[in-house]
């Protein structure tokens, strides 16, 4: 006998970026002809960047919403070298770029600016890789949050400072490889640290609105981008961005990756509303952290002969800790 | 360098447009067309996935009449076809397959309901004569007819169908879905002659103007069986019993216990006929082990369902005293069934044969060149026999006996005799490669279970020809298309669209799928690895 | 209409009456009464513009909010001294580099360590170079009209600019200032029309990355920018002039030293205490005049030379003195005169907020005249001291070895 018919089944319902038996107002921004195309071709990131796909998804999300009304700050960073090098730009929007530290502090400027001249129509976005956001432009951001100006900061978050050769940044993952952890020692790459969970500190700001996205899930990540445009104030996305040439994965692999970070539970998926997590992404088909490890060079040491297997256990451990604290399993799963 | 802005580190939008980053590239991102499972294994060769997929956006004419470019009776074949198409399903290695004869048999009722109709093209002057009206020579008639040729089927019996009709029971295929679609291709302007025999196929072929003919008339003669019996257990074979079901008005009874020797899906439509028409015991006898058995195992699985008994690993050795005496078998190391000596004793008061059937080819006794070797006509490249524009299919012809294979070889004689008709020769396409589950990136596809078909109550089943299978309704038969994986061809999911960072791909509208801008992809292979269905491959740059 | 104000507030009078769209600052000594004046001027609604005052974490903050403002077209403030300045320095150079007309006070103070609140010019001088326009003010008078002049030519020329003022001895000095008016203000400073701005309709990229193609030119054109700001700063004082009724900025000022022998050359406040001085020799006929730099950067070298040719010894009082360069002032002078006869004195006064007597001052000015001054030399340095420490330090590190 026929059982219930789920409603939003489709094929591939709400997998896939699009799809043509779901109309055009469902699908994804990503998905349609007429997406903004704020970060368009002929830009020098390396084949495969996560980092170019994330502001794209985010960017043109918020052009539509802004219908073209926006402004957009950008941390130094591989983001900004490899979409203006003098004398060509791949942005299509108003964009601004200052230094490394210093994004959010600058939106809060054209924010300011928008204010005075009576435009506060006009979205600001600040954005910058985990470098300048965990960081060195910390201090800024977290002002920002504090004096709760209306700007957008949007991290994307490669895990390490990627434009300047693959050294550690505060939100490299334990054990990873990078030329400034490097594999010797008898831990070799990262160490075990606390982390620094930027999307939970901006939270204890108790900002209007907090969420981590991935480049894997864009109609999730167009969500949050529609969540947090809807409201005014501070607000913070971290959208997980993997980069073949800083974790020794292949090109084609960027978005398989950024879907096994949240499979696996380390890279969970959240939001929050001023600071209290309102919402979490399940895992649709949970994966040991190794699926998601042994695909990146930087982890190569954890699975070889002799690894202490102690360092994969622990880096398991984040999986299973990010599980169970943000809840990632429907219930009864384990 | 030329500034319109007015400092050099104040750069115009977009102009990194000027930077063709195409020639970083290796390797190539292409589109291509892979052929599904459904379809390579479907025998009619029907394009399942295109009418799917028409099926899925609503448009069920349009759908329907895909599988009318292939196949004429839809809704005879999705209850009757043992779908194949299923068994080769993707979605197979997920959940389940995709139910497609389900949704057939929900297009091809939907086109009984609104009369829809097919075109056909201009006339020919050519006439075609087809011999048997199952369903070989129905698609045959109806696939030339389409093309414009003039056809004439002449058919033995009272009625057509051949073994639709004659052997498959009414529970399985009622029998005014078979003569409402039969009538369809008669509407066309195809001459069905009932009751008429060719005795002489080329006297005719001569007198009659005919310029071809096809030949399909089945195999329904009964393969028999000698072995001692004190006449105690009456005798029959499924041919006759099933044909006498069908045709005479007095249905015939084989007595309270019934056994039906032979393990092939005849034997269980005998066994469950017999059920329906009064016997309370019946045994379905067969010298292998049960799960060898060739029928299909939701037959069989029905047939228990509805108290049929199996006495698998016997053999028949003699009827005596109202009793079968079988002799057990064991299965050797080769796993080939070896007589043990023991012997049990089975009730009955009558047993049928259904030991396979052979083909009457005696209209061809004088046709000169056609080669019979081993009861099948032998047939060249071109489905054309040893005799010049004589062509033949079905079960005549070497090859599985079922009916979707009948229709099959019915469309391709189709194409083959147009061809013959203008001088020409036929040459299908090349087949693309296959679209094998490994192609697919199934974590994009959401797991949901085949919509199951209502079923019969029991007790109605075992008194009664009512069809056992219900129907979809119109939402279930459209959510059963939605799980179509669209295997090996573009469903515009937008993935390669959205996944490159570089923009390179072009969206060309829905319903025109998408275009790579070579200037711009650094062949990363995002597109390819993110494209669900595998319609996408990587080529090495000629460098 | 004179007023008798703080040097802080006749600045904050002064921003205001300029409409700024924009006043961000983090408070370190001696600056903050001038923001703290703009913040309660903002909160009042005093100020004829939409004005938002923003608090920030750092300097760095306050200028990256300048950067963000000011690129978004509006007139944008900001504020700092000493180490604010120092922290802000990656962003200092940033908004030059990127045309960015920001105003910034410096309220002059030493830069540590040791830490030291009081006023010398290291902090600026620290900053010489970093592509703003800088100009000294030598009263709280000049303090207040060198910020309506510093708009002007910031937005005028698309490069910004700092109005150095002298900490505590302006910005803590309550002196007699002739307040300007509002209408006064409107007709010398027009609403400020950015070259470049973030814009929707006219979309653009400000802040490109420039690799080495092209990096050398774009630094050419920018300083060849920077260094023809010389003229205008000159023509927007005259200008201000014939509006306001009276006579600030420029890039000098003679003081009896328009054919002096010595020339005493000076900037910002120290001034004064030049004139004072220079009014007790004339009274004896002696043959010396101040000479005030009031444009320090781009460095009117050429102009100078040419003013003082006639000068036979031009003695350099400065505050600030670097380990390499020595007195900075006296360095930009030594070259502006390379080839000329004169003797540059440099004498290095004032550090720390060590007060310059006029009495000492004088001697160094008699040996000077008298030929018998070194090249290099100090106004009151304890020499004793020095040399105390030394010999401490040397003991300890013989000890330590």
């Amino acid at each position: 006998m026929s059982t219930e018919l789920k409603p939003d089944f489709c094929q591939t319902g709400n997998l896939t970026a699009g799809n043509r038996l779901q109309s055009i107002d469902v699908v994804s921004v990503q998905s349609t002809e007429d997406r903004a195309n704020a970060l368009t071709s002929g830009h020098r990131a390396c084949q495969g960047c996560g980092e170019a796909l994330g502001a794209r998804m985010a960017i043109d999300k918020v052009m539509e919403l802004s219908k073209n009304k926006v402004h957009v700050v950008n941390a130094t960073g591989c983001l900004e070298v490899f979409t203006t090098p003098f004398p060509e730009t791949s942005w299509n929007v108003p964009w601004l770029h200052s230094l490394f530290g210093n994004a959010p502090a600058v939106a809060t400027g054209v924010q300011a600016a928008l204010k005075a001249k009576g435009m506060e129509d006009v979205t600001v976005i600040a954005q910058g890789g985990d470098g300048s956001t965990v960081d060195i432009g910390f201090g800024c951001l977290s002002g920002m949050f504090e004096r709760n100006d209306d700007v957008l900061y949007i991290c994307y978050d490669n895990e390490a400072y990627m434009n300047t050769g693959v050294q550690r940044s505060g939100a490299t993952p334990p054990t990873a490889r990078t030329a400034t952890t490097p594999l010797s020692g008898p831990h070799p790459g990262n160490n075990f640290g606390q982390g620094k969970n930027v999307p939970k500190i901006a939270m204890a700001h108790g900002i209007a609105y907090v969420a981590t996205a991935t480049i894997a899930n864009v109609r999730d990540l167009e969500a949050k981008v529609a969540k947090a445009m809807s409201m005014k104030g501070a607000r913070y996305l971290h959208i997980h961005v993997p980069c073949p040439l800083g974790w020794g994965s292949l090109p084609k692999d960027t978005i398989k990756l950024a879907r096994l970070a949240v499979e696996s539970g380390l890279y969970p998926l959240f939001e929050g509303e001023h600071g209290e997590i309102t919402g979490v992404t399940k895992i649709r088909k949970k994966v040991p952290v190794d699926e998601y490890l042994k695909l990146q060079r930087r982890f190569v040491h954890l699975f070889k002969k002799g690894a202490d297997t102690e360092d994969l256990a622990g880096v398991q451990a984040i999986a299973d800790a990010h599980i169970k604290y943000y809840g990632l399993l429907d219930d009864g799963e384990k | 360098m030329a500034f319109t802005l007015p400092y050099a580190i104040t750069l115009e939008v977009g102009s990194s447009l000027e930077n063709k980053t195409g020639d970083w590239r290796t390797e190539r991102p292409v589109y291509l067309d892979r052929l599904p499972p459904c379809n390579i294994e479907c025998p009619a060769g029907e394009n399942i996935q295109a009418w799917l997929g028409l099926t899925q956006e609503g448009k069920y004419q349009e759908a329907w009449e895909e599988i009318l470019d292939n196949n004429p009776l839809p809704s005879v074949h999705g209850r009757v076809c043992y779908h194949p198409c299923e068994d080769g399903c993707n979605r197979k290695q997920m959940e389940n397959p995709v139910s497609i004869h389900a949704i057939e048999r929900f297009l091809g009722d939907q086109a009984l309901k609104n009369n829809w109709v097919v075109s056909k093209q201009a006339d020919t002057g050519k006439h075609v004569l087809v011999v048997g009206a199952g369903p070989g020579g129905l698609s045959a008639a109806y696939h030339l007819c389409k093309m414009g040729h003039k056809v004439t089927v002449v058919e033995s019996k009272a009625a057509p169908g051949g073994m639709m009709r004659y052997g498959i029971p009414e529970y399985r295929l009622p029998r005014d879905i078979l003569d409402a679609e039969v009538k369809r291709i008669e509407d066309m302007g195809v001459t069905f002659k009932y009751n008429t025999r060719i005795d002489n196929l080329a006297a005719t072929m001569k007198a009659d103007g005919y310029d071809a003919a096809f030949l399909a008339v089945g195999a329904h003669l009964a393969r028999k069986l000698e072995m001692p019996s004190d006449d105690s257990v009456n005798i029959t074979d499924a041919v006759t019993y099933l044909n006498d079901i069908e045709a005479n008005d007095s249905k015939p009874q084989l007595g309270k216990k019934v056994a039906v020797y032979g393990g092939g899906n005849t034997a269980i439509d005998v066994a469950r006929s017999a059920l329906r028409l009064g016997a309370e015991e019946v045994t379905v006898i067969y010298r292998g082990p049960q799960d060898k058995m060739p029928a299909h195992l939701f037959e069989i699985e029905e047939a228990l369902e509805e108290g049929i008994k199996i006495a698998a690993l016997r053999t028949i050795t003699e009827y005596k005293g109202g009793n079968i005496i079988v002799e057990v078998n064991e299965m050797d190391a080769d796993q080939r069934p070896q007589a043990t000596g023991k012997t049990e004793t089975i009730a009955a008061d009558a047993v049928v044969y259904a030991l396979g059937q052979l083909v009457d080819s005696s209209l061809l006794s004088d046709c000169d060149g056609i080669v019979e070797n081993d009861n099948v006509i032998e047939v060249g490249q071109q489905m054309m026999t040893g005799m010049d524009g004589v062509f033949a299919g079905g079960d005549m012809i070497p090859s599985a006996r079922t009916v979707t294979t009948a229709v099959g070889h019915g469309k391709k004689a189709a194409r083959y005799i147009t061809a013959y008709l203008k001088g020409e020769t036929y040459t299908p396409a090349e087949k693309h490669e296959t679209a094998s589950f490994d192609k697919l990136n199934t974590w994009y596809y959401e797991e949901e279970n085949m919509r199951q078909q209502p079923v019969l109550d029991l007790d109605k089943r075992k008194s009664t020809f009512g069809e056992v299978l219900g129907d979809l309704d119109e939402a279930n038969a459209k959510y059963e298309a939605i799980r179509c994986m669209s295997c090996g061809n573009c469903f515009e999911c937008d993935n390669c669209y959205t996944v490159c960072p570089d923009n390179a791909i072009i969206k060309l509208g829905r319903g025109n799928r998408f275009q790579i801008n070579y200037d711009y992809c650094k062949g990363c292979g995002m597109c390819v690895e993110e494209c669900p269905c595998g319609s996408m491959l990587m080529e090495p740059e000629e460098l | 209409m004179l007023k008798q104000v703080e040097g802080s507030i006749a600045v904050a009078e002064a921003i205001a009456l300029c409409r700024p769209d924009l006043v961000c600052a983090y408070p370190i000594t001696p600056q903050t009464h001038i923001v703290e004046g703009l913040a309660d001027m903002v909160r009042k609604g005093k100020i004829k513009s939409n004005c938002q005052y923003i608090n920030v974490e750092s300097e760095f903050a306050a200028l990256s909010v300048c950067i963000g403002s000011s690129a978004t077209g509006v007139r944008s403030y900001t504020a700092t001294s000493s180490q604010g300045l120092l922290y802000m320095a990656e962003a200092v150079y940033n908004a030059s580099g990127m045309r960015l007309p920001i105003v910034m006070t410096i309220g002059n103070r030493a830069i540590g360590g040791p830490i030291n609140i009081w006023n010398d010019q290291s902090d600026s001088m620290a900053l010489r170079d970093a592509g703003w326009i800088q100009i000294h003010a030598e009263t709280n008078q000049e303090a207040g009209d060198l910020h309506i002049q510093a708009f002007k030519i910031a937005e005028q020329l698309s490069i910004p600019v700092m109005v150095c003022v002298d900490g505590f001895l302006l910005t803590h000095a309550y002196e007699q200032v002739e307040a300007s008016t509002q209408e006064q203000v409107d007709e010398f400073l027009p609403p400020f029309k950015p070259m470049q701005a973030l814009d929707c309709d006219d979309p653009m990229s400000i802040g490109a990355m420039v690799g080495p193609e092209a990096f050398m030119e774009v630094r050419a054109l920018n300083v060849a920018h920077f260094d023809n700001a010389l003229e205008p700063i000159q023509e927007i004082s005259e200008e201000f002039e014939k509006i306001f009724g009276r006579k600030a900025g420029g890039l000098f000022e003679h003081y009896h030293s328009e054919e002096a022998d010595t020339v005493v050359v000076s900037l910002g406040s120290v001034n004064g205490t030049v004139k004072d001085i220079i009014d007790e020799y004339r009274k004896e006929f002696v043959s010396i005049g101040s000479f005030k730099i009031g444009c320090y950067r781009p460095f009117p070298g050429k102009q100078i030379l040419e003013q003082l040719k006639h000068a036979k010894r031009i003695i350099v009082v400065e505050k600030d003195y670097f380990a390499g360069v020595g007195g900075c002032l006296a360095n930009d002078m030594k070259i502006a005169f390379r080839g000329s006869d004169a003797k540059i004195y440099s004498v290095i006064g004032g550090l720390g907020g060590r007060p310059i007597f006029k009495k000492s001052l004088m001697k160094i000015l008699d040996r000077a005249m008298e030929d018998e001054l070194e090249e290099l030399s100090f106004i009151d340095l304890d020499r004793t001291l020095v040399e105390r420490e030394q010999v401490r330090e040397d003991q300890f590190m013989s000890n330590a070895g």
